[in-house]
This record gives C-alpha cells, structure tokens and sequence, in this order.
C-alpha cells in the first residue's frame, strides 16, 4: 500500500499539446473568456483535485526564447494575467487552491505580494503562487525597463553555466524572500480597534521589512493586513540543480519532472541534500512529480489522438507523458505514488477534455484504488497539503526576547 | 425634454479619518465578505461603478504609524477581478499609480479585469511619485515631480495604443488549415522617449469594451491637462454648488481643444450624505457622526500634520496652537498630501478659527468632516438632481462613513426617488459595458489593417 497522495492539475490555455486548441473538443475561441476558466476551475474544484496551476507569460509567445515566438500564427495565443485570473476563480470555487504564476524578473515585488495576499483573503486562504525566474528578450521588450538578461537555457543545458540565469535565480530568491516578508510583516492580532485608547492598529504588531537586496530594496509594512494562510503558498517547478537549491531554500513545494518512477529516489535525494544546506523554513518540502496527460477509452483511441496532435505539431515536453485510459494514468500514479512523492500534478494534453477525463475517471479510479488522500475538511491550501500556518516572524522574534 | 441622467460611483470607504471604525456596525475592511457585500448594495442601487482608492504604503506619522484610522486594504487589482465573479452589471474602478507601475503589465491588467468582468473595468490613473511610495518599489522615488504627468500622459497613450493592437476578429481559429490567427491580427506597439523605452506585442485580446474606462483625480493644471486629453471620468473634490459649476465650466470649455464633446467626460465629486426622517435629526446624527469621524486624539494629529510639529500639549477643545508651523522635515508621510497646501494657509485658519470662534476639534471637523448632503431623503434626493440638472456636476462618487453598511440606507431611501425624478436608471441593460453606464461614446474599433 503506498502512502497516500494529493492531486493537482497545471491549466494552460487549450492544454498542454501545441495542436489541441484544433481538437474537436477544444473550445479555441474561448481561451481568454470568463466562461471558459470559470468551468475549468469548477471541474477541478469538484473533483477534489487539491491546487490548479495556471500558467502564465509577459509575452505573447509564452517563455519561448524563439525569435518568431510572438510572430508565428498557428499556436493558440492571448491570455490573461494569471494572478488575477486566480482572483476571479477564488469566489466560484470552494476548495480548491490556486496558484498562479508570476514571473520575478519583471513585476514588482511589493505589488506582487499584496497581489498574493489578497488573493488569499478572497479565496479565504488558499492562495499560491509559481515564481519563474528570469526572462526572454521578448519580455523585456515589452515590459521595456531591463535589457539584460538570459538569452535562452546555454549549450550545456546547465543553469549555472550561465551568469545571467544565476543571477535570474538570485532575484527570484530575493522575491521569494519578500513574499514572506511583507506576509509576516502585520502579525495576526494588529488590528485591536480599542475604543479606549482610540487606537485601530496596534503598531508594535505591524513592522516595516527594511529589504535590501542586489536587486531592489522595500522599505516599508505591506499594506494587506495578514491573511488567512498566514503565507501563501511558494511553489517553484524544478529539473536541475540550481532550481532544486531555490525551490528548497525558498518553496513550500516543488514540481519535479522523473522520468519515470525509479528517478524520483534520485531526485528527493538531491532535494533533501540542498535542503539540508540552504533550508531555513522550519516544515518539510512537499514534492509532486509532473505527468502529461492524454486519456480516451482505450488506449488505441488515445494513441490515435496523440499521433494526430504530433502530426500536427510536436510536443517537446520536461515532463513523463502518459497517453492511454484512466487506468493507465492510474497505474502511473500509483507507481509515483509507491516512488514517494507527496502528489503529481497532471498536465492535461487537451483542455477541457483531458481535465474531465480526470474529474470523471481517473480521479474516481484512484480513490477506489486508496491511492489519494481523503478530503479532510482542512480549510486552507497549506493545511491540506500537510504544512503548517507559519507564524509571522516579527512575532516569534517577541517571544523569544 | 428627458431630464439629464445622474451618473454615481459607490467608493468603498477609506484608510482615512472619515471612516468611523468605532461604529458599532462597523465591519471589517479587508475580508472579501465585505467587499461583496458593498458590491452588491451598490449593484442594488444601479450604481455606475465601485470605486477603490489606493496607498502603496501604511501612512507615518511623527516617525511611526498612524494608528488611530482604518489601516490596511487589499490589492486594487486583485480584489477588483474578484468582485467581477460575484457581479454582473457594476462597473469595477481601480486607483493604480502610473509612476510606479509599467504600461505593458498594468494594461495586461486592467485589459484582464475587463475581459474577465465582460467590459465593466475602469481605471483612476494617479501619479503620486514621493519618495516615501518609491521606498517599496524596484524604482524607488526615482521620478522628478516635474515629470509625473508626463510620465501618466505616455503611460495613458501607451496603454490605449496597447489596448487597440489586438483586432476584433484576430482569433480564427481554423483547425482545418491551423491558423490561430489572422493575418494582421496584433499590431506591434512601440513607444521610445525619455521615460520609456517599449517594443511590445500585446497578449491581451481586446475587451468587449474597446478599452477601461479612464478615470483622473488631480487638480493642477497639468492634472485637468491630463484629464481633458486621456480621461473619460474626473473624480474632483469641488462640491460646493457654484465653485462645482465653475469647475464644470472650465474642464468642458477644454475638451473642443482636443477634438471632444461636452458629454464625453464626466465630472463626478466625492459626496458623503447624512439622511434622516426630518432635516433636524439628520443634523444631529451629521453632528454625532462628524464627532465620531474627528475625535480629541485624531484633531490633533491632524493639526500636527498641518503644523508640522508636536502639539499633543494643547487641548483639542481649546484655541489653535500659538506657535508658528515648522517648514522643516516632513512629520506626516503617505497622507493625501494636502496638509503642505493647507500649510500655506494657516494665517486663514487662524481668522476662521477666531471668527466662529472654533476650538481645534471643531476647525478639525470644518476641514475633514463637512457633509455634502444632510437632510432627508427627498432633501438629498433634490439636491444631487439640482447639481446635474443645472450642471454643477454629471453625478456623484458617494462616500460612506461605515464599512461595509456605508451605502445601505443611500440605495434604499435615495435611489428610488432618484428614479422617480426620471433622472436615474431602473435597470441595467443586459451586456452594458462601464462606457454604456456612464453615457460615454463608444470606443472605435481599430481599423483593419
Ligand atoms: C478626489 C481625489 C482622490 C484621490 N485619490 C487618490 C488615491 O486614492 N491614491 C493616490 O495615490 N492619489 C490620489 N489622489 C491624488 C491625485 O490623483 C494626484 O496624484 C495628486 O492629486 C497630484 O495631482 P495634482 O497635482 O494634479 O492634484 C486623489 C486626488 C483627488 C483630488
């Protein structure tokens, strides 16, 4: 019996396959309508699945580093900003958990966070978020105020050898870092609204961060009282070296990317030695390994499906792909289960369908199989993947003096 | 003849003095229940759209926070997308700084709350550029005041040219031949200056309303400059009836300049209102209110701001301080920004204060707590209605005092002798964008390039 998991799910525009948006199924004109995420969310909410990744970009292209990224006409494109399309999910679902993503090298940090917080508020504490490092150069074309930066992965595939992405990954640490700062900086009870002294705010309970970093400073409090989860949710998407030492320096959880089950050994080895080394946060690393997803009756079906996507355009992908039926998507999770991850977040190859293929099938299989972890009624993101509500840090510092 | 129609804003009340936290029936101003809540008294009242000012830092006082009013309020945009999900017919308006955001990702933004809310965004373009702000951002106070409007005015351009780059018809979708998009479908916005230096192609479809609705809240001249270039909407605090029609006068007299008719802006004063069963019990409960809105500590700190310099020796109910303000530091940080204004002037309240013979409190309450409408509902109802019909104003931004009750009894009492009046709508129309609610002339389709 494998110890029990979570499952979550990453939404992107028509799905994961470049081609699905010319599915039967697919609803291509719809990507950036309110309708159209309003349902993907109220199917992943009703299954039960624990969080929702929503991607995102600063660039029509997405986070391609191809120079006819933002030029070329048959990729389904325009999107919306993530961080808010997560707040318009946060009232229309009730359990599920949204974490947007949020690129560090652009937005600033300050609004970013109280972003963050205030999606926690309006969700009533089930906010997170994926930070991505870095940026393409068509990014910062259009955002306009940086021109250095990463060219693209170099040669050898291996962020370190690269110094612009180094330093992209220092940046997103310091955003990191101010998330839980600003997050932290009103502890839970500062607002006292005492009639006798006439004071709303006690302000020994609201502390200005005083951040300085090699790339921005904020000086100030953030101006969202705590929320509900305390911090939201950090999350980071990891396949190699450096990113394992951010997400386990800086993360609540990490995606990671086995080749199949008997990589995961390697890959929480390596995690729990970087943590080890540069872990601060006093809770464990949640780990969930990414599947890709394509599910029909049978597997003849669903290779048929596949075979006419990658005729139409090929899927180069970091993650493990599973096209078959429920059951096989079943068997593999059960296997990573077995592999000892926390929980997988599938990346469906066609939206809607493969989403409802999870929320009618594969979901319902692996309950029966006693592989997922019961709904336990906890009310917030972090409670439900087994991490504690952080106590503010300005406050843990009083009681220790 | 059709009466002229009275356009309002709900305004969500504020982190200042004139919400009254000490009221029993205050709520809390953060948890989303209470802005929900707001929204859809406002949506009940047919209101035109809900209004979020902003403050990107806890306001300081004498060196530490101010602690004696609301503190704390969420992300104007994210609690803005939010309330797009539980209504359906309200417009949304934001306050959002053009000196500490970036065109690119702000219309991203603004161009996702008005797809996502079906074309019901608007956008109160601010330019606050201090130092004090600027400490929380990657750019620091970094922005010459000479600047700032030129800095909101190539934002605004940059935003709109940004918001029409996207064809109607862009997405195609064909999944016979594989084109997603036209031909032509996203033209490449560049804009390179002193202050920006964009190449972009947008990611943002264009919005079943053309674009936000453009909001200003400025009073210099270079701010009603900006506002009769870029704005559909000005938020101004001149509500006093002649001084509101000749500021009236001058901000239309301006538009034919810039190729615009009188109907395409629309001024809308912040007005707060007491009602009452009778025109005495509203001055009372006006009294009782402006006594909860100015209370002994909070007329001090505010004189404090005025003066620059600790008066926590004087007594609120007494005289104005006999000393001189100081001219030095700055004591108060991330307030409105008025008091340096009202500083210049402190010779005239010294003569105010000694002609009506006023204490510190009630000069205090004259300055802060002064209610635009007090009386009852028919009262009230007549005024707002006089103020559009002779064209003092299009409408009003209506301020309550209460979180999050503060518009309870306006939607119920006013609004429906409003609509008697035949100056305010019954309903809203099915599908009408914010630039349908508020009268404005439609925005023009990009050509088809
Ligand atoms: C009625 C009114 C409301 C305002 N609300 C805000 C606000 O919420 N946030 C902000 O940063 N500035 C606010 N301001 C400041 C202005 O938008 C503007 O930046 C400032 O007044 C300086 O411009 P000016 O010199 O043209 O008046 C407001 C101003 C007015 C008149």
């Amino acid at each position: 019996m494998p110890d029990r998991i979570h499952l979550a799910v990453a939404l992107d525009g028509a799905g994961w396959h470049p081609a699905a948006w010319r599915e039967s199924t697919a609803r291509p004109t719809e990507l950036t309508t309110p309708a159209y995420w309003r349902d993907l969310a109220r199917t992943a909410d009703g299954a039960g699945l624990v969080l929702a990744t929503i991607e995102d970009a600063l660039s029509l292209g997405g986070r391609s580093s191809e120079p006819d990224a933002e030029t070329r006409r048959d990729r389904a494109r325009g999107r919306l900003d993530a961080v808010l399309l997560a707040s318009f999910l946060a009232p229309v679902t009730r359990r599920l958990g949204l974490v947007p993503t949020a690129t560090t090298a652009h937005p600033e940090p300050f609004h970013l966070a109280t972003g963050l917080q205030t999606l926690d508020h309006a969700s009533r504490g089930r906010a997170g978020v994926r930070l991505v490092a870095g940026s393409t150069p068509q990014e910062r074309a259009n955002f306009g105020r940086r021109t250095e930066g990463p060219t693209g992965i170099p040669a050898s595939g291996r962020v370190e050898d690269d110094p612009a992405l180094l330093a992209a990954f220092r940046e997103a640490g310091e955003v990191a870092d101010v998330l839980r700062r600003l997050a932290d900086s009103w502890e839970d009870d500062a607002i006292v609204r005492d009639l006798e002294t006439g004071k709303f705010l006690d302000r020994d309970r609201v502390h200005n961060v005083a951040f300085e970093g090699e790339f921005f400073s904020i000086t100030g409090a953030s101006i969202v009282p705590r929320s509900p989860q305390g911090q939201p949710l950090i999350t980071a998407l990891a396949h190699q070296t450096i990113p394992y030492r951010f997400a386990a320096e800086h993360a609540d959880l990490v995606f990671v990317t086995p080749a199949d089950a008997a990589a995961v050994g390697g890959i929480r080895n390596e995690l729990a030695d970087a943590a080890d080394e540069v872990r601060t946060l006093d809770e464990p690393l949640r780990v969930f390994a990414d599947l890709l997803i394509l599910v029909e009756d049978t597997r003849r079906e669903a290779e048929a499906v596949w075979n006419r996507l990658q005729d139409r355009a090929p899927l180069t992908t970091d993650a493990r792909v599973v096209v078959g039926t429920a059951d096989d998507v079943v068997d593999e999770i059960r296997a990573l289960a077995e592999a000892g991850v926390d929980g997988i977040r599938l990346r469906p190859a066609r939206l809607p369908a493969d989403l409802e293929a999870i929320a009618d099938r594969v979901v319902p299989r692996a309950a029966a199989a006693g592989i997922l972890l019961p709904d336990d009624g906890a009310p917030t993101l972090r409670e439900r993947v087994g991490l504690p509500r952080l106590a503010s840090r300005y406050a843990r510092q009083e009681v220790g003096a | 003849m059709t009466r002229r129609q009275i356009h309002l804003a709900a305004h969500f009340p504020g982190v200042n003095n004139t919400t009254v936290w000490t009221d029993p029936s205050a709520g809390s101003q953060i948890d989303f229940s209470s802005f929900e809540y707001f929204a859809r008294t406002a949506e009940r009242g047919f209101f035109d759209y809900l209004f979020l000012a902003e403050g990107l830092r806890l306001r300081e006082h004498r060196g530490q926070l101010h602690d004696l009013d609301v503190a704390g309020r969420p992300n104007t945009l994210a609690i803005l997308t939010a309330l797009a999900a539980v209504t359906e017919h309200i417009g949304l308006v934001g306050t959002l700084n053009t000196t500490f955001n970036e065109p690119f990702e702000l219309a991203r933004q603004l161009g996702t709350l008005d797809i996502l809310s079906n074309g019901r965004a608007g956008w109160n373009a601010v330019t606050s550029s201090d130092a004090f702000h600027g400490a929380n951002f990657r750019r620091g106070g970094y922005l010459d005041h000479a600047d700032r409007y030129v800095r909101a005015s190539e934002f605004a351009a940059l935003s709109k040219a940004l918001w029409s780059s996207w064809r109607d018809d862009a997405i195609v979708a064909d999944a016979e031949t594989g084109a997603f998009l036209r031909e032509d479908a996203i033209a490449r916005v560049r804009h390179e200056s002193r202050l920006f230096d964009v190449d972009a192609v947008f990611d943002v479809p264009r919005s079943p309303q053309g674009r936000p609705v453009i909001v200003q809240a400025g009073d210099s001249p270079d701010g009603r400059d900006f506002a009769t270039a870029h704005a559909d909407v000005i938020f101004s605090l001149h509500t006093e009836f002649a001084d509101a029609q000749q500021f009236y006068r001058d901000v239309k007299g301006r538009l034919a300049a810039h190729g615009r008719d009188e109907d395409s802006l629309k001024i809308l004063p912040a007005a707060t209102f007491v009602l009452g069963d009778t025109a005495d019990e509203a001055r009372e409960r006006s009294r009782e209110i402006a006594l909860a809105q100015v209370r002994p500590q909070t007329a001090i700190t505010y004189l404090e701001q005025i003066w620059n310099r600790d008066l926590s020796g004087y007594d609120p109910e007494g005289p104005l301080p006999d000393v001189e303000p100081d001219t030095g530091v700055e004591t108060a940080q991330g307030f409105a920004g008025r008091h340096a204004a009202i500083r210049a002037r402190v010779g005239q309240l010294r003569e105010q204060a000694a002609a009506e013979n006023l204490s510190i409190r009630e000069l205090v309450i004259r300055l802060t707590a002064k209610h635009t409408f007090v009386g009852t509902p028919e009262h009230v109802a007549s005024e707002i209605d006089r103020y559009v019909q002779e064209r003092a104003t299009d409408g009003f931004t209506v301020v309550g005092h209460v979180t999050p009750h503060g518009l309870d009894e306006f939607a119920d009492r006013v609004v429906p002798l409003l609509q008697e009046r035949g100056s305010y709508r019954r309903s809203y129309d099915d599908g009408a964008t914010l630039h349908d609610l508020l009268g404005l002339p439609p925005v023009l389709a990009p050509a088809a390039r």
